[in-house]
């Protein structure tokens, strides 16, 4: 189904099952530890081996010698391979390092080999007595120390002529801001068990691209694509860092090979953080000018970021483009080599560093105009592309979002004096922040039967990451069929079904879901045409099919055997002519010890605008988990680089901190109400990065509301608080 | 984790010799801080001795009037002894304020007072760490020390001691009783049973070989206000940036310890006496000397904002 | 020049000659080598109770209780998220409290009664916690769930029985159940899907249930 035109009225306008806050499908496994996740595989497997991985300890060079005899020999070894054993190798397309180095070390913790042994205790065991000798070479290490003399990685984006118009403007704001390397921290490691069947390969992982692995995984084994098959059914978090094929895949690949029977390995926590990916840092410069009646006439919004080579910048700018007026304007990314571990995607890649400090330079810029920083907004939304203005937002409802959380999270009672507020020892301060995503559509298939029984099961290697694929899958369905929820079995994760568009940028939902829908269709008219009825007007509800008086049960349509079919849902030009995004306003209270600067959260609030919420439930819960990693990043959250060594220092959960229970409190998240045909049959949009995109910034202005000290340098903790807090010696 | 042979001791002398007779040999009780570390390879035991048969596990009235803590006794049931909450206040806060609710119900009393430091680079066996390794270097100075020490540190290690229930015995000035393996036992002050790094930083306690923790004793209680006060970046499961242990009178003397900020429990008894001059002159007495890194030189206001906000407490 | 890094080696050969201190013994500076007392890994038996069932399982000694559960008994529902004290996920109760199973050996936990979460409920029969999860939407990627599920049943218990927390406003005082004290208790178990405000209304409904 090719979807390029505006949607009117379909079967899901119905929202009987659609739009409905339904319970999760996989719950029930869920809570009862019974859902299976990559490492889990028992049953086929009664000759499983376990592989434990062996990390470069430098950051850069080469491996001048590598002694495996003392491994070799350990007890209960079986197998252990080196880039030397594996043969030549390819590289994945979307890795920019290899995920099996040597005897070239491109970064700390990369594997360079795996050892095989019968049990998990023997592996490991035996991977301590690999012993390997290195030529150490000079590496980078230190994004600040590389900025200086880096141009645009490509040409700057400019609309205008910035640097005049603000030079001009009454009004300047020329700050720098900084963002830490993050680490995804998902709860499940990264898990592969892998079993060759000849030259035929299945993996089970744990990854949020289905397709996108079973390429990268033949590329790298150089075998065909047709031979491999991933299955990933649960995946106990990704967050961005199981976009891709990591190690794990390919060591338990190469073990199982080498070793002759099924393998599995998990990626240790404390090797994981600087053997997988990471939000790369960033070095943010914003300029805005803007006239005393609070326009904006010039923005700029300059990034610097660091990658191995080949790699890609953080593009914290691209939101800038987008989100205010201004007529004139300027973006441009800046990207160091850097010798330090992989720098990829983490949720709201781009975004969620870019607004951290977007919107402390609004929050700051509203200040010097003498204007409630919800107003310096208002008066600069935009409901065109400011680069583009012929060409509109689909739906665009900031505005709003800002206006609805301002009256429900009391706003008006918010002294814009800083450190006016207090609470006995506490110093409290309210922030706000826009938040802003971009809704990126995929192509996606779907597979669905329906049975003799009036089951329809739908099957596509569409993930679920935690995000609630299971049940809004299974409430298009439902929707589409007019069946009730608990008649629809939904398969995910496993390269045999469809392909979806996978769980990424925030385009599952409302992709998958669409993907979903084309199949529906199809079936709808397979059946009526099973049953001899038009299409066109036979009505799908309560398990039946109806046209004028007749009614025939769906399960009728099978009664000859299963009805199978299959469609991809792909998306048009609609992108292309109209900008469609999604839109939040951040709401914040914060509390500051008055004596030891820590920060503790007391409020938050997120009014979204992102089109039709598939399940008012789960997307809740999708902006709450947002909104949590929002305070992390804000408060806590940072890779310590040792510049000397180059490697992420606290390389655990202990020393990387995220947030825990205590320090969150109940979150309030508020929908508005929409639905954008412009984005899917769905008309629904993404919701998941949305939720994390301005929130950083929100604590931060809140912080700045309670103490008066501007801190432009994530996270914020007491340190950087605590020299400037009043009473302060 | 390399391979061991494990035993469950039968006595604590038995504990002792079996300790004394294998230099590889590591006791074993809660184990949540040691198989963290043998996991690692940081510690390599070839022989465990299971001491969680020994009882040991009771809470008993001294005749000085004090209490004789097992060496056992985990730290859930050490913080919600109602004795211990009424007179110790400060040792109940110290614990619950440390690990979380699941560590806590393992951890014991004595396992406690050994924990070893989490810096990083101990953490990391790739990095030199004369701890760890002694002899190799410290990777921390120089390097990520946020979390360091800043006071009796040396050249050879900026670790810090990672114990919340140590400041807080330290404060109290609870004495550990040991027994050896041949069945001397000894009562150790506690301000003398953590060592400073100096040129050993790996050895951490005034432990001999074998010698076994039996009880840990709490003098009579001496009143005042009972305060604990943990700084950290995140509200809970997280180990002190800084940590400050009070007693405070009605009149403003009283003691102090800081945790977060050494290699042991940090407590200056001059400094104590400038109490009621107020947090600056006290805190300018306990950190006299005070050597911080760049990184982690906000521990030192931060120590007297701490003990100031304490004191104002103590006050209310 | 290239610099050579031999750290591994340097620290093997320090180690026998130099001995470090336990976390709970007293080794002296200086101790004496002598070879492992054998290269193979012991093999022991231990007979652990699960969820009211015996179990005799052969298994190396080094096998904590967490992958004895997951890799020998196949009860999966126990998850290893760090396999350091440092998330939770691998909560289970031993004799009615909470522990994290990651950092105890399985030998250590014979004649105990284990719970995990396969013991509270099953998809057809659940608990009450494993209920109030679902309807209040207390987890997303479920990994971290059965932790906090388990942790969750043992927190109300622990509050019944009077056990302070860092937040309880005065030990002297009966502890009393609030949405600070359900925060600071579940604090041990992490959920990086961010899912706490909804865990803390599912505890509160389960535990205004029990009454």
């Amino acid at each position: 189904m090719k979807f390029d035109k505006p949607e009117t009225t379909n079967p899901i306008d119905q929202l009987k099952v659609v739009g409905q806050p339904v319970n999760r499908v996989d719950g029930p496994l869920k809570v009862t530890g019974a859902a299976t996740y990559a490492y889990e595989w028992h049953d086929p497997h009664a000759r499983l081996a376990y592989g434990y991985p062996v990390g470069s300890t430098i950051a850069k060079g080469r491996i001048a010698s590598m002694d495996l005899s003392r491994a070799r020999t350990a007890p209960g070894v079986v197998a252990i391979v080196t880039a030397k054993e594996a043969g030549q190798l390819g590289k994945g397309s979307r890795n920019t390092a290899t995920l099996l180095g040597g005897p070239e070390v491109e970064h700390y913790h990369q594997a360079i080999a795996v050892v095989v042994a019968e049990t998990f205790e023997q592996a490991r065991a035996a991977a301590a007595l690999v012993h390997v000798t290195y030529e150490e070479a000079e590496g980078r290490f230190d994004l600040t120390a590389e900025k200086d003399g880096l141009g645009p990685t490509e040409s700057d984006v400019k609309v205008g002529e910035f640097e005049t118009a603000f030079a001009e403007a009454a009004v300047r704001l020329d700050e720098t801001y900084t963002t830490p390397d993050q680490s995804h921290a998902m709860m499940e490691p990264h898990a592969s068990l892998a079993a060759w069947d000849g030259d035929k390969l299945t993996i089970w992982t744990s990854n949020q691209m289905i397709a996108w692995s079973v390429g990268d995984v033949a590329k790298t084994l150089k075998i065909p694509p047709a031979n491999v098959r991933v299955i990933s059914p649960y995946i106990g978090g990704g967050f961005g860092s199981k976009l891709f094929v990591r190690s794990d895949m390919i060591l338990a690949a190469l073990g199982s090979r080498a070793a002759g029977r099924p393998v599995k390995i998990a990626l240790p926590r404390p090797f994981l953080m600087n053997n997988t990916t990471h939000r790369p840092a960033t070095i943010q410069r914003i300029r805005i000018g803007a006239g005393r009646d609070g326009r904006i006439t010039a923005i700029a919004h300059e990034g610097w970021s660091g990658n191995l080579p080949d790699g890609d910048p953080e593009n914290a700018v691209d939101q800038t483009k987008l989100l205010y007026a201004g007529a004139h304007r300027l973006t441009g990314n800046r990207l160091a080599t850097l010798d330090l571990p992989e720098g990829n995607a983490m949720r709201a890649p781009g975004e969620a560093p870019g607004l951290m400090a977007l919107e402390i330079a609004m929050d700051e810029m509203a200040e010097r105009l003498g204007l409630d920083p919800i107003e310096f907004r208002v008066i600069n939304d935009t409901q065109v592309d400011p680069g583009n203005p012929a060409r509109p937002f689909s739906h665009r409802q900031l505005v709003e979002c800002l206006r609805v959380g301002a009256g429900r999270f009391g706003w008006a009672a918010r002294d814009a004096r800083p450190g006016t507020a207090r609470d006995g020892r506490w110093l409290k301060g309210i922030g706000v922040a826009a938040g802003f995503r971009n809704n990126l559509t995929m192509k996606s298939g779907a597979r669905v039967r329906l049975d003799r029984r009036g089951v329809v099961t739908v099957e596509t290697d569409m993930t679920d990451i935690g995000t609630g694929s299971y049940t809004i899958i299974a409430q298009t369905a439902a929707e589409m069929m007019g069946l009730p929820i608990e008649r629809i079995s939904v398969r995910l994760g496993d390269s045999s079904f469809p392909v979806s568009a996978g769980s990424g940028g925030q385009w599952g939902a409302n992709s998958a879901t669409a993907g979903v829908y084309a199949a529906c269709v199809k079936l709808r008219e397979t059946v009526a045409q099973r049953l001899g009825f038009n299409s066109k007007d036979a009505v799908f509800a309560d398990g039946e099919v109806r046209s004028g008086d007749r009614r025939v049960s769906l399960a009728q349509a099978a009664s000859d055997g299963e009805l199978v079919v299959e469609d991809t849902i792909e998306f048009g030009n609609l992108k292309k002519t109209h900008q469609q995004s999604t839109f939040a306003a951040h709401f914040v209270e914060v509390a500051v010890d008055a004596a030891t600067a820590e920060t503790r959260v007391r409020r938050m609030l997120s009014v979204c605008a992102a089109g039709r919420i598939l399940n008012p439930k789960t997307a809740r819960s999708q902006v709450i988990g947002a909104m949590t990693m929002g305070v992390g990043g804000a408060l806590m959250e940072e890779l310590a680089v040792d510049t000397r060594r180059g490697f992420f220092v606290n390389h655990d959960l202990a020393g990387y901190e995220v947030p825990v229970h205590a320090d969150i409190p109940h979150q309030e998240v508020i929908f508005l109400d929409e639905v954008d045909p412009m984005s899917s049959p769905m008309k629904a949009k993404g919701v998941g990065e949305l939720g994390l995109c301005g929130v950083g910034a929100a604590v931060a202005n809140a912080v700045y509301n309670a103490t008066g000290i501007r801190v432009r340098s994530y996270p914020i903790t007491l340190d950087k608080l605590i020299t400037q807090l009043p009473g302060a010696s | 984790m390399r391979a061991f042979t494990y035993e469950r001791a039968t006595s604590p002398v038995q504990a002792a010799a079996a300790a004394a007779a294998n230099p590889d040999a590591k006791f074993i009780a809660g184990g949540t801080n040691l198989l963290d570390l043998m996991k690692l390879e940081i510690e390599t035991p070839a022989h465990l001795i299971d001491v969680n048969g020994l009882g040991l596990d009771t809470i008993e009235a001294t005749s000085e009037g004090g209490l004789r803590i097992g060496a056992l006794v985990r730290n859930t049931d050490l913080a919600a002894d109602e004795r211990v909450r009424r007179d110790y206040g400060v040792l109940s806060r110290a614990i619950l304020a440390g690990a979380s609710g699941q560590l806590r119900n393992r951890a014991t009393t004595a396992g406690n007072l050994l924990q070893r430091t989490r810096c990083p680079y101990f953490y990391d066996t790739a990095q030199p760490c004369n701890k760890r390794q002694p002899g190799s270097g410290c990777s921390a100075i120089g390097g990520f020390s946020r979390q360091l020490g800043i006071v009796g540190t040396s050249e050879a290690c900026i670790a810090t001691n990672p114990s919340d229930m140590a400041v807080a015995m330290r404060v109290l000035d609870a004495t550990v009783e040991t027994v050896k393996p041949d069945a001397t036992t000894r009562r150790i002050p506690v301000a003398e049973f953590h060592r400073l790094p100096g040129d050993t930083p790996q050895i951490e306690t005034v432990l001999e070989r074998g010698e076994f923790i039996t009880a840990v004793t709490l003098p009579a209680p001496v009143g005042g206000k009972h305060l604990y006060r943990k700084v950290r970046d995140r509200a809970s499961y997280a180990f002190a940036l800084v940590s400050v242990a009070a007693v405070i009178q009605q009149d403003g003397t009283g003691r102090i310890a800081v945790g977060g900020v050494a290699h042991k429990p940090w407590r200056v008894e001059a400094a104590e006496s400038e109490l009621p001059r107020g947090a600056k002159v006290a805190a300018e007495r306990l950190l006299a000397g005070a050597t911080p890194t760049h990184e982690n030189a906000f521990k030192v206001p931060l120590v007297e904002r701490t003990l100031g906000s304490v004191l104002d407490e103590a006050r209310s | 020049m290239p610099i050579l890094h031999d750290l591994e080696l340097n620290r093997r050969d320090l180690m026998v000659g130099g001995g470090t201190l336990a976390a709970l013994t007293a080794v002296p500076a200086v101790v004496q080598a002598q070879p492992s007392p054998a290269g193979a890994p012991a093999l022991t038996k231990v007979s652990l109770t699960v969820n009211g069932q015996s179990h005799d399982l052969e298994i190396d000694i080094r096998t904590t209780l967490l992958d004895a559960l997951r890799e020998r008994l196949h009860l999966t529902g126990s998850k290893k998220g760090c396999d350091h004290g440092q998330c939770g996920a691998c909560t289970v109760l031993i004799d009615g409290r909470r522990v994290n199973s990651c950092l105890t050996l399985a030998i250590m936990n014979e004649g105990m009664e284990i719970t995990t979460i396969e013991g509270l409920g099953t998809p057809e029969n659940l608990h009450p916690m494993q209920e109030a999860f679902i309807k209040h939407d207390g987890y997303q990627c479920g990994y971290c769930t059965p932790g906090q599920i388990c942790s969750g049943v043992a927190v109300l218990g622990e509050i019944k029985a009077g056990i302070p927390s860092h937040v309880t406003p005065d030990l002297t005082q009966p502890v009393t159940l609030s949405d600070a004290e359900i925060r600071e208790r579940m604090s041990g178990n992490i959920c990086r899907c961010g899912a706490y405000s909804n865990i803390v209304e599912a505890m509160t409904e389960v535990a205004g249930r029990q009454g």
